[in-house]
């Protein structure tokens, strides 16, 4: 197979090198955000925490694709699977998320037919064998998802698949890192911005934000020493106080990102106002199906109503995904909250803070 | 339980399967008792020690790349007996065949059955078919069940991790998952993954005579080696502390799982062992495990330590710190 293996980004000798230099430029506290979720996982994973000064405090931002997914939006997933004749396709993630009452899986044990895909493609060929079922698959995700699930759409089109439906939540990255730009109880020094994203969308798209709020900006892979390399750049910025937007992640990311899969996204998709779990509704941080496409929008073409949620008492994932709180300061946390039960968001999905929190975390380390 | 319905990570080897076996199947069998949750039961009977184990395969699909249900479900129930400590003699099986199932395929596995057991030097001695209608089994189900001996002085347990001990692994990690899991319907990537299935017992035989003093094996199949790590470490109430750098992956298989976002800790082995052995006899036990042809590139990944009892720290390859927690539940592809 021809995935070649990161191996030199995990080099112990180039961590080492990278780490000795943010101990010697750090000099002051600094709270750094990691927007994206597989960089809290990694962060984790590599054990980066206890390699970095303990006053570069490393916060998550609200960059897991499930964790924002509104309660509203699952339980509409949740009803969707109960019309007849429907097959619901969803990446693996979805699978275990509570909503209301149930969970996909749950529903699935009771034999609703809820299909777990590695693409949408899969979905879509699930569509041609199955002519006489509906497919809906569940579109979650940001903008390196989103440009797959618009080829779909464009496939579908052209080849004249009819049952093929998707129910796009999908969101931007950038009209959420303004929205948090803007929020006052939001304190970070430097933004670590992700790596998957930005492949497609590229630095470039960052550069209104960048222009507007001078932070230190790094795009950061995700291999030890992509995230090493982030940081450095981001702790260089802020003590030679010059703020940059820094690209760390040159190998996978471009400024002008890719065109094709941008193009594709734009053809299919148009911007919407959409709501964010914990962080309310922002404008233009949605995407939606273009009209031209609405014989494969599901939320156009399936009525689903479902009633309005409450979130739960207690529960601070709004200010965990803001950065103002870390998972241990919920009072549900690992309480009444877990992986095997959530009942936040951030708990629930493996990218999410609170699930990385609990799985790698220990008051020992 | 919260669940008031059985769910796919009941099955996946994790803590969903812990919550399953504890709250819902020991209430009943009294018998047993959460500590004794080895990978079979010992038995005592007129003076002979028995090492008595049962496991069922529902593998899909059932043809994968280094073997098939047949080989499995012979191998697990060998290795089963073999982490007691037993010398495996006599297995019955136990097939349950969807209406439809090609004759091909059912003395393909067979046969594949019958190769294992011969390899692993233990004879079938009953067993049971049944047919059920189409849908009420997914092609095949085997179970098998076998016993064995275990010789005077051997005393093997997950109970019997001691601070100070050395923890050894066989081999490479994640083959079996990753391999079954790149098989499946929906997955459409070429690779070259072929599973570890293979009996261990005689690797094991070869261990315990260079040592009585091996104090836990574990063959970490479902859960991976995360969970078996941690269910030592919760039933000798010790601490274990590895080293990412030494934990043996090849390049495929971590290419795939981090593809799909999995953690290699927590994907199946069917042919690979961890042993916990005291450090004086740790060289000698790594050096009969090399010796056997599935034990090639056995390793050394840890220790057994008086720290943070009841868990397993890893030190990553570039020297932080992390926790492996036990699998909660099955292990799901990630959306980004």
């Amino acid at each position: 197979m021809a995935i070649k293996h990161a191996e030199e980004y995990r080099d112990p000798d180039i961590a080492a090198m990278l780490i000795r230099k943010i101990h010697q430029t750090s000099q002051k506290p600094v709270r750094l955000m990691e927007v994206c979720g597989t960089h809290t996982m990694a962060i984790f994973r590599h054990g980066i925490r206890q390699v970095i000064p303990d006053h570069i405090s490393l916060l998550s931002g609200p960059g897991c694709p499930v964790c924002v997914t509104t309660q509203q939006e699952i339980d509409t997933f949740i009803a969707l699977t109960g019309l007849e004749k429907t097959i619901v396709a969803t990446f693996g993630d979805l699978m275990r998320v509570p909503g209301t009452e149930s969970s996909l899986q749950k529903e699935r044990a009771c034999g609703k037919d809820i299909r777990m895909v590695y693409s949408t493609f899969d979905a879509l060929d699930l569509a041609k064998k199955n002519p006489d079922k509906k497919i809906i698959f569940l579109g979650v995700g940001f903008e390196t998802t989103a440009p797959t699930i618009a080829a779909s759409i464009i496939c579908a089109c052209r080849e004249g698949i009819n049952n093929y439906f998707v129910y796009s939540s999908h969101k931007r990255v950038t009209p959420a890192l303004f929205a948090l730009m803007e929020d006052e109880d939001v304190n970070i020094d430097g933004l670590i911005l992700p790596g998957h994203v930005s492949v497609i969308i590229g630095t470039d798209a960052y550069r209104p934000l960048f222009d507007k709020y001078h932070l230190p900006c790094a795009v950061a892979g995700f291999e030890p020493a992509d995230i090493l390399k982030g940081i450095s750049s981001l702790i260089d910025q802020i003590e030679s106080q010059h703020p940059r937007l820094d690209n760390t992640y040159p190998r996978a990311v471009t400024a002008g990102g890719n065109k094709k899969a941008e193009a594709m996204l734009q053809h299919v998709f148009e911007n919407t106002d959409t709501e964010w779990r914990g962080l309310g509704t922002i404008p233009q941080s949605g995407l939606k199906i273009r009209e031209v496409f609405e014989a494969f929008d599901a939320q156009k073409v399936f009525a689903v109503k479902v009633p309005k949620f409450k979130e739960p008492r207690g529960c601070a994932c709004g200010n965990v995904l803001k950065g103002t709180l870390t998972p241990p300061d919920c009072p549900l946390y690992s309480k009444l909250c877990t992986p095997t039960s959530p009942v936040g968001p951030c708990m629930v999905s493996s990218e999410g803070t609170c699930s990385a929190y609990y799985r790698y975390h220990s008051n020992s380390l | 339980m919260k669940s008031d319905k059985i769910l796919l990570d009941h099955g996946s080897g994790g803590k969903a399967s812990h919550q399953l076996i504890c709250e819902i199947l020991l209430p009943v069998f009294d018998s047993v008792t959460p500590a004794d949750l080895d990978d079979g039961a010992i038995l005592d009977i007129g003076g002979t020690r028995l090492a008595f184990s049962t496991d069922s395969f529902v593998v899909d699909p059932i043809f994968f790349p280094g073997g098939c249900i047949g080989d499995l479900a012979i191998n697990g129930t060998v290795n089963d007996i073999a982490m007691c400590g037993g010398t495996p003699l006599y297995l019955s099986v136990g097939l349950i065949i969807e209406e439809g199932f090609p004759v091909e395929d059912l003395n393909r596995i067979l046969y594949e059955m019958k190769r294992a057991a011969q390899k692993a030097d233990i004879q079938i001695v009953t067993g049971d078919t049944k047919v059920v209608s189409k849908g009420a089994v997914d092609k095949i189900f085997i179970n098998t069940s076998g016993i064995g001996i275990i010789e005077d002085g051997t005393h093997i347990s997950g109970q019997n991790a001691r601070p100070g001990d050395k923890v050894l692994i066989s081999g490479a990690i994640a083959e079996h998952g990753m391999t079954i899991l790149s098989h499946r319907e929906g997955l459409k990537f070429e690779s070259s993954l072929v599973s570890d299935t293979a009996s261990l017992n005689h690797m094991v035989k070869k261990m315990l005579s260079v040592s009585k003093k091996i104090h836990v094996l574990r063959d970490p199949t479902r859960g991976g080696v995360g969970t078996t790590l941690n269910e030592i470490a919760l039933q000798s109430k010790v601490g274990i502390q590895i080293y990412e750098h030494l934990i043996p992956i090849k390049p495929a298989v971590a290419a795939i799982c981090e593809l799909l976002g999995f953690d290699p800790l927590y994907v199946a082995n069917e042919g690979k062992l961890i042993a916990v052995v005291p450090a004086d006899d740790a060289e000698k036990v790594l050096s009969a495990i090399k010796e056997n042809e599935f034990g090639k590139d056995a390793c050394f990944i840890g220790n057994v330590v008086d720290e943070h009892p009841e868990q397993v720290f890893m030190t990553t390859r570039i020297g932080g710190q992390r926790i492996v927690d036990m699998l909660a539940g099955e292990q799901l592809p990630r959306i980004c």
